[in-house]
């Protein structure tokens, strides 16, 4: 029996329909297969990568330590104008949300950055969250930073939900995310 | 991977770059076909333009409905640059509510407006594949193929390259078809619908960054068969329709 034109293609698209159903059944993977968080990258939807530095506070902190609390993640030098136009930002931030369980570590990018700059920066903004100084740009390299700052916001389960290349950010974005991730913890 | 291109002391965020130029050689390109199609290349342009300036205000407004909260208190966000205060739905929105108002009002029609902007949606969506290889982000599974590529921390599939490969042969069907004289209106835009659709179903399965449902099943491939379906049923009707 030969089919006409119409019939013809429907039976085409038909077919092509079931083996897209086929295809979808086909490639299902078991639940938490995808991202899930395992893995430690710098990258959305992944682990994000543990580090311990010293702060300038003379401290010793550790990121995995900081799990169950949101974490603003970001990385820094005093010469990058777009990272000093952020940091009154996140000091307001800082104060109005800690008590809620979110921490702020602006990570110094040492490797190029000087101590006395940064020193001499942290004093003149009265900034008062912890500035890990990354002096061996163990942490710069960790994260794949190739432009500063970049910013991490890591949810309580110490998954990155989201990177931000670049600033300086305003001060709504930083509080929409970390409300967003405050209700995520709750 | 190369997020940032740096230019001397400027830093050029090579994701947004990509679909900037997505959008100047889709609008280029459709600009140039426009009239085979019975669309004069300013009506195209201004239609575009439009949409894109109704979805940049459209994501705005729609983030601050979501965070008003956050607006209040830094009012001066509301003209920040970040493009992290937009909300890609309500732009989507927007942008598409804008264009129908200006299509309407400049009586354009709307299969042959939709076969006119076909070619600026299939290099629109090279230029996001690109802006995905740039930054990294739709990410493939693990793999141990010979052609696996080292990304966050394991050997995976290229799936950047695979979308990228998908969408340039979708543009160069959608042009050996576009050279048909028997064409039906409506047609050259469903079937780049349908190729996306099926690029979409076909590629996400090597996806490592899928969002599951119902005991791991991909949802963008769901959403991707829906859009098929509804796709060549409109195909078939049209192929049954007087040319």
């Amino acid at each position: 029996m030969r089919l006409n034109q119409p019939s013809r293609l429907s039976l085409h698209y038909s077919l092509i329909l079931l083996a897209g159903l086929f295809w979808i059944w086909f490639s299902a993977v078991p639940q938490g297969t995808t991202t899930g968080g395992k893995i430690p990258a710098p990258q959305t939807g992944f682990l994000a990568p543990d580090f311990s530095l010293n702060t300038l506070q003379g401290e010793r902190i550790t990121l995995s330590d900081l799990r169950g609390k949101v974490v603003l993640l970001n990385i820094w030098a005093s010469w990058c104008p777009p990272c000093r136009a952020e940091m009154p930002t996140m000091q307001k931030v800082w104060e109005e949300y800690r008590a809620q369980g979110v921490m702020v570590l602006a990570v110094n990018s040492t490797v190029q950055d000087t101590l006395t700059d940064t020193q001499n920066f942290v004093n003149d903004y009265g900034l008062t969250f912890p500035i890990p100084l990354d002096v061996s740009g163990e942490v710069t390299r960790l994260y794949q930073v190739s432009s500063l700052p970049t910013s991490f916001f890591i949810g309580a389960d110490g998954v990155i939900r989201e990177v931000v290349i670049g600033g300086p950010m305003s001060e709504a974005l930083l509080r929409s995310r970390i409300e967003e991730l405050l209700k995520e913890a709750r | 991977m190369l997020p940032i291109l740096q230019i001397g002391p400027l830093a050029l965020q090579t994701p947004g770059l990509m679909y900037l130029l997505g959008l100047w050689f889709g609008l280029s390109l459709a600009e140039k076909f426009a009239p085979k199609r019975s669309i004069s290349a300013d009506a195209l342009y201004n239609l575009v333009f439009t949409g894109l300036i109704a979805g940049i205000l459209g994501a705005r407004l729609g983030y601050v409905i979501q965070y008003p909260n956050a607006f209040l208190s830094s009012p001066f966000s509301l003209v920040s640059l970040n493009p992290g205060l937009l909300d890609p739905f309500s732009g989507f929105a927007a942008a598409l509510i804008a264009a129908l108002v200006y299509g309407a009002r400049q009586k354009l029609k709307i299969w042959n407006t939709l076969d006119a902007l076909t070619p600026f949606f299939a290099v629109f969506m090279i230029g996001a594949a690109l802006a995905n290889a740039a930054s990294g982000a739709a990410f493939g599974m693990e793999t141990s193929l010979p052609w696996g590529i080292e990304l966050w921390g394991a050997k995976r599939h290229p799936t950047q390259f695979y979308e990228l490969g998908g969408a340039i042969a979708i543009l160069l069907w959608l042009g050996r078809l576009s050279k048909r004289t028997d064409l039906s209106t409506g047609r050259l835009f469903l079937t780049f619908l349908a190729l996306t659709a099926g690029a979409r179903l076909f590629f996400e399965a090597f996806r490592g960054d899928s969002t599951l449902i119902l005991g791991g099943i991909r949802a963008a491939q769901v959403v991707a068969w829906l859009v098929l379906a509804g796709v060549l049923w409109g195909l078939a009707r049209i192929n049954g329709a007087p040319k």
